[in-house]
């Protein structure tokens, strides 16, 4: 039979300087109908691209080249304008990455998801209603029936990800188009948006164009892998030929990079350690008579690192993690609690603390493109701390900023440039670099990673573990992804909604007893394998108890909540065997237990 | 070298209404700097019997209400139009953006203050608060200067600020904060650089407000006053032609329309540019 | 309802400010118009008055209390409508104000009328189309039209329409007009000349609040399911850029307080401005500072409206 889509030397290019500069370089593959096929590539692969060309349509600047598609009957490139409106959103459709961002902030989530149907003519307003809900209740979105009359802004992401799907299949296309849909989640949102996904798309046997730079995700939704890098194939085939079995260099090295090896941790040193912190509340907001700011973001955290010691902070968004650095770093000031630095109290007011303390911890963050000032050379840059920390001036600073280059492997000459001039990973390097020419103590690593491809990433991370090694400096490691933390931490602390929920070393973080959001974050992970989403249990929450202030907060998500005390007290900090604390009411035989039963029916409630 | 280079590139990269746009300005500067020596006759001198002359040879621009050579007294009077209007938006400009860098990293009730007080000054239209400042104090050169100033401030102010804030947000100020770096290094060297761009077009942009707000108020009788005279005034002492249909009238009124319709037309292909530039 | 609430909440919140930003403005104004020693009783009789004289009349205008009770009792006369004595023409100042101000306020609505219409539907045209030829004819001619001063405007259009074709007098006394052709001949030309400009600008921040709707995603994703241009600005970016074109609309008819000064004069117009550049002259300081209060009242009132506009138009403030 012949495949539904064929693609046939795809080729794209972009006006630069007055020059065309292809960006998609004689692309090609089939798909079978009812099959679904992943393009796998890191930014700037050209994996949006060409997705979008499956609907016909080039950005702004961009023009389809040569190639062919056929989708069906249809050959999308040879279409008039006028066929090109009846093919979008009837034909093909697509689901974007950013659902936030997708959807018209005026206008109601009915209006928008039966639109398509109303545009094509393919079903009365009542019937395309209807059709919705069905939708939304297969897509397992709470009250089905009255999700359509909210706005966009009263919902959330992981539901606003899924309503983008009903909205794409209102009309029965024969393609769906689908852009990294979940890259904007958390994890543990992703695992429900990944399941309602597939499941639709297995009911329904609709053709899918999977597009993502995640390996793991992709194992579980696609039949064939695509592999690409600068708009060029690399490979092609079967997903679990291309897992188990690579031949291209490039398909090695991203499979490489996303199972991060464990890096050797340090031993424990003695002595003081280098930073407690115990009781600590913070948050941002005007701040009440006791102190207390409007919005709390931590409460009452307790932490400690010990010299030459990695401990990496885990949360999700909204956990506070990253309002944790900034407290450390002095940029957000304590309500209460308190801070010790090498013994010493460390104050948490810019204004208060002493020069030798700010040189001592410095703060490392997540997005490179504003994390370099773009007025400034690289040399600039840092030659400000050697001058600011240690008097450093003229050919000893330029000595040592050729040291420091040298020391994050880059090559000297890039110190006479400008930040624009460089690639994501060679900006961390300097931000980096930065860090250390102050030579400090402590090293705040705030999401350094994140924002990078995989194989940069894993690049920065066996650099972190080197200046470990070589100069002693101890990391706050902070991050939203378990195998990255446990990749390079010797300790790990889970935070949820600002309170630390769990912690231990690294190898104890990931063996039971979890604390039941740790539980839930490790097993969202994707494995590298096919088959592992059918072996996630369905963990159900039976009734949604809202979280009260003091009380537990993931009261409204806890699969094992225990009626009766969990909503009546606040949870007890529980020092387990092995170097582990969690904050549950279980014991840690309760949890064994509890997390140790198979998976096919969800967990018992228990009653106290 | 490198400069002059650069600038010639720049300028070869313009469109069409750019370009046009930079032949004026260039113009007007040179008459700025050289005019009154370029004059071919004395500026006050009574050259012709006949008043609201037409165009012709030997007076290109026609003759006033006097009988003296419009384009002599138009190369005066726009030396003085431009020399007012480039300090008094300089002055705008450099204020607006200097309370704007204290506000935006003082923050808290310094940046309140100052904001209340420049939103109260921009809701009083420019007209309005130099025809209070005339009525008050008189209408010599240097107050009217500091009323132009005074008025288009809040504007830059606003501005600046704006664009302050955002690049505070950024994370190499989070940094340098974070490296216990004092408020003015904050806001000179790692702020400001990032800021000039846009500023510098705002720049041309008071300069323009500026020229129509003096110029107008001179027409009014209420600007410049003689024996000075500025393109505005020039079109005041010669409304008398307007029924004749003299040129007299409409070349001064011309003159500042070129000169301002220059200035945008060169900012807005340089910020288009800009634009461009920063999306590719 | 917690829904209206929030909205009530902001729009009390706003009207508070420009209360607030009104005070301030009064406070400046009247700082300005007191600052000199040169007393207003003084100007008003001259230089050969006699001291008692100019002791009496300052008496009785008031001017001999300190400057904080003045100020005070200004205001409270601004609130209460008694809006002083004249110096010059021995009238109650309102008086004078009310032969004018309704002028003023036809011209405006009359300018305002034909101008928005034009406007909107320039710039939004010009967005839809962003790089064709009509953006680019409308781009360069807005661009050049923002800075071409008004009495140039006015004296083409006096030189076009009044001395070449004679359509329109020159002059317009606003003078018993006794039907609509005679209305269209008054109003012609210092509509026009306030037009020109205020279309211009209204036009260029229309077309760049659309054209910065028209950028964003969700734009991307109505034409992704088969939207036609109409229907995606028409119906998608328009309802979104209705509180940036609220804002660009209130802050070019905001131009009109000061561009009407130069139209009024010019043209012989009866109407507020002229009533304010008199005062000027005369140093009539009780009309100056009602005038301006006036002007700006009405500035801050536009910009109120504005931002009304814009909260109720957007669900997120709307709804929580």
């Amino acid at each position: 039979m012949e495949p539904l889509v064929q693609v046939e030397g795809l080729r794209v290019v972009v006006r630069k300087d007055g020059r065309d500069v292809p960006i998609v370089k004689d692309v090609s593959f089939a798909i079978p109908k009812g099959e679904v096929l992943a393009l796998i590539g890191e930014s700037g692969s050209g994996k949006t691209t060409i997705a979008l060309t499956m609907l016909g349509y080039a950005r702004r600047g961009c023009r389809i080249a040569a190639g062919s598609i056929r989708i069906g009957d249809t050959k999308v490139l040879a279409l008039t304008p006028e066929q090109q409106y009846a093919l979008r959103g009837r034909k093909v459709s697509y689901i974007a990455q950013s659902a936030a961002a997708a959807f018209n902030p005026v206008k109601t989530i009915m209006d928008q998801v039966v639109e398509g149907a109303m545009i094509h003519g393919t079903a009365s307003r009542a019937a395309a209603e209807a059709k919705a809900v069905e939708l939304f209740a297969a897509l397992a979105l709470p009250d089905p029936r009255g999700i359509g009359a909210r706005y966009p802004h009263q919902v959330s992401g992981g539901q606003l990800q899924r309503l983008m799907a009903a909205m794409a299949l209102i009309t029965d296309p024969e393609l769906v188009v689908l852009d990294e849909p979940t890259t904007a989640l958390d994890v543990t949102t992703q695992i429900e948006v990944l399941r309602a996904f597939r499941k639709v798309v297995r009911e329904r046997g609709t053709t899918a164009v999977y597009v993502s730079h995640d390996l793991a995700v992709v194992a579980q939704m696609a039949d064939q892998i695509l592999v690409l890098s600068d708009g060029e194939m690399r490979e092609v085939g079967a997903t679990a030929d291309i897992l188990e079995r690579p031949t291209h260099p490039y398909t090695r090295s991203l499979l490489a990079a996303a199972a991060p090896q464990l890096r050797a941790g340090t031993a424990t040193a003695a002595g003081t350690p280098l930073l407690e912190i115990r009781g600590l509340v913070a948050g941002y907001g005007r701040v009440d008579a006791s102190g207390l700011p409007e919005k709390r973001i931590l409460n009452d955290i307790d932490l400690t690192i010990a010299r030459g010691r990695t401990v990496g902070v885990i949360g999700e968004s909204g956990s506070g993690k990253t309002t944790l650095a900034r407290v450390v770093a002095g940029l957000v000031p304590a309500a209460r609690g308190t801070v010790l630095f090498d013994g010493k109290p460390l104050p948490t007011n810019l204004k208060a603390r002493t020069r030798e303390q700010f040189r001592r911890i410095q703060i490392v963050f997540q997005n490179a493109d504003t994390v370099l000032n773009p007025a400034h050379t690289i040399e600039r840059i840092l030659a400000r701390p050697l001058a600011f920390y240690h008097g450093m001036r003229g050919d000893e600073a330029r000595k040592r900023i050729a040291e420091l280059l040298d020391l994050v492997k880059m090559p000297a000459a890039l110190a006479a440039r400008r930040p624009a001039e460089l690639s994501g990973g060679q900006k961390q390097r300097v931000n980096l670099a930065r860090a250390l020419a102050a030579n400090p103590d402590l090293i705040l690593c705030d999401e350094v990673t994140s924002a990078l491809d995989t194989v940069v990433a894993a690049a920065i991370l066996d650099l972190l573990a080197e200046l470990r090694r070589e100069l002693g400096v101890s990391y706050m490691f902070i991050s939203h992804d378990i195998s990255t933390v446990r990749a390079v931490c010797d300790e790990v602390v889970v935070l949820y909604s600002g309170c630390k929920v769990d912690s231990g070393s690294r190898a104890a973080i990931t063996a039971p007893p979890f604390h039941p959001y740790a539980d839930l974050l490790i097993s969202s992970v994707p494995e590298l394998r096919t088959g592992w989403l059918d072996g996630v249990p369905v963990r159900t929450v039976a009734a949604k108890k809202p979280a009260r202030e003091g009380l537990c907060t993931f009261l409204d998500r806890c699969p094992v909540a225990i009626d009766g005390v969990c909503d009546r007290e606040a949870p007890p900090r529980r020092a387990l065997p092995g170097g582990k604390e969690i904050l549950c009411h279980h014991t840690s035989s309760e949890l064994e237990q509890l997390q140790a039963v198979d998976t096919s029916r969800p967990a018992p409630r228990q009653v106290a | 070298m490198d400069i002059a280079r650069s600038g010639w590139r720049t300028a070869a990269s313009l469109p069409m209404a750019g370009r046009v746009g930079l032949f004026f300005v260039l113009l007007w500067l040179a008459i700025a700097l050289f005019g009154p020596s370029l004059a071919p006759h004395d500026v006050g001198a009574v050259v012709s019997p006949d008043v609201f002359a037409p165009l012709s040879a030997a007076y290109p621009l026609g003759t006033d209400y006097l009988g003296r050579d419009m384009l002599s007294r138009i190369l005066y009077a726009g030396r003085f139009t431009i020399g007012l209007a480039l300090v008094a938006a300089l002055a705008a400009s450099v204020t607006g953006t200097t309370l704007a860098l204290i506000a935006a990293t003082a923050g808290g009730w310094v940046d309140e203050v100052t904001s209340r007080l420049m939103d109260a000054f921009i809701s009083i239209p420019s007209k309005m608060l130099a025809l209070v400042m005339v009525a008050a104090f008189g209408s010599s050169v240097g107050l009217l200067i500091l009323t132009a100033a005074l008025s288009y401030t809040p504007g830059a102010f606003r501005i600046a600020r704006s664009l302050a804030v955002n690049v505070k947000t950024l994370e190499y100020v989070q940094a340098a904060r974070a490296r216990g770096e004092r408020l003015a290094y904050i806001a000179g060297v790692e702020i400001l650089p990032n800021m000039v761009n846009p500023m510098l077009a705002d720049f041309g942009l008071r300069f323009v407000f500026v020229v129509l707000l003096l110029s107008g108020m001179s027409f009014l009788g209420l600007g410049v006053q003689p024996p000075d005279a500025d393109l505005g005034s020039l079109v005041r002492e010669n409304i008398g032609g307007l029924f004749e249909g003299a040129p007299a009238v409409v070349m001064p009124a011309i003159a500042i329309a070129t000169l301002t319709v220059s200035v945008n037309l060169l900012i807005d292909a340089l910020s288009g540019r800009a634009t461009r530039a920063s999306e590719s | 309802m917690a829904e209206k609430a929030l909205a009530a909440r902001l729009i009390l919140h706003r009207v508070g400010l420009g209360v607030l930003t009104l005070l301030i403005v009064s406070a400046v104004i009247f700082t300005i118009t007191n600052l000199l020693p040169g007393d207003a009783a003084q100007e008003a009789l001259g230089q050969s008055a006699t001291a008692e004289t100019v002791a009496a009349l300052r008496a009785q205008y008031g001017l001999d209390k300190p400057a904080p009770v003045r100020y005070a009792s200004w205001l409270s006369g601004l609130a209460t409508g008694n809006l002083g004595q004249s110096f010059t023409a021995s009238m109650p100042v309102r008086d004078l104000i009310a032969t004018r101000l309704p002028k003023s306020l036809l011209l405006a609505a009359v300018t305002a009328a034909v101008s928005v219409p034009i406007a909107l539907a320039m710039g939004i045209l010009a967005a839809m189309w962003r790089g064709g030829a009509l953006d680019r004819v409308l781009s360069l001619a807005t661009i050049s039209m923002v800075a071409v001063p008004e009495f140039l405007v006015a004296t083409i259009a006096v030189l076009v329409f009044a001395v070449k074709l004679r359509w329109f007098p020159a002059l317009s006394n606003a003078v018993d007009i006794r039907d609509a052709g005679q209305f269209v001949r008054t109003y012609a030309m210092p509509v026009l000349t306030l037009c020109f400009v205020v279309i211009a600008q209204m036009a260029r921040m229309t077309r760049a609040a659309v054209i910065d709707q028209l950028g964003a995603s969700y734009v991307e994703m109505a034409v992704l399911k088969g939207a036609k241009p109409a229907r995606v600005a028409l119906r998608h970016a328009l309802p979104n850029a209705i509180g940036p074109i609220a804002n660009a609309v209130a802050l070019s008819l905001s131009y009109l307080l000061g561009g009407v000064v130069i139209v009024e004069t010019i043209f012989n117009y009866p109407g507020l401005a002229s009533l304010m550049v008199d005062a000027v002259t005369n140093r009539d300081m009780p009309v100056v500072q009602a005038c301006a209060m006036i002007f700006c009242f009405a500035y801050l009132l536009l910009v109120l409206a504005a931002d009304l506009v814009a909260i109720l138009s957007n669900p997120r403030l709307r709804h929580r």
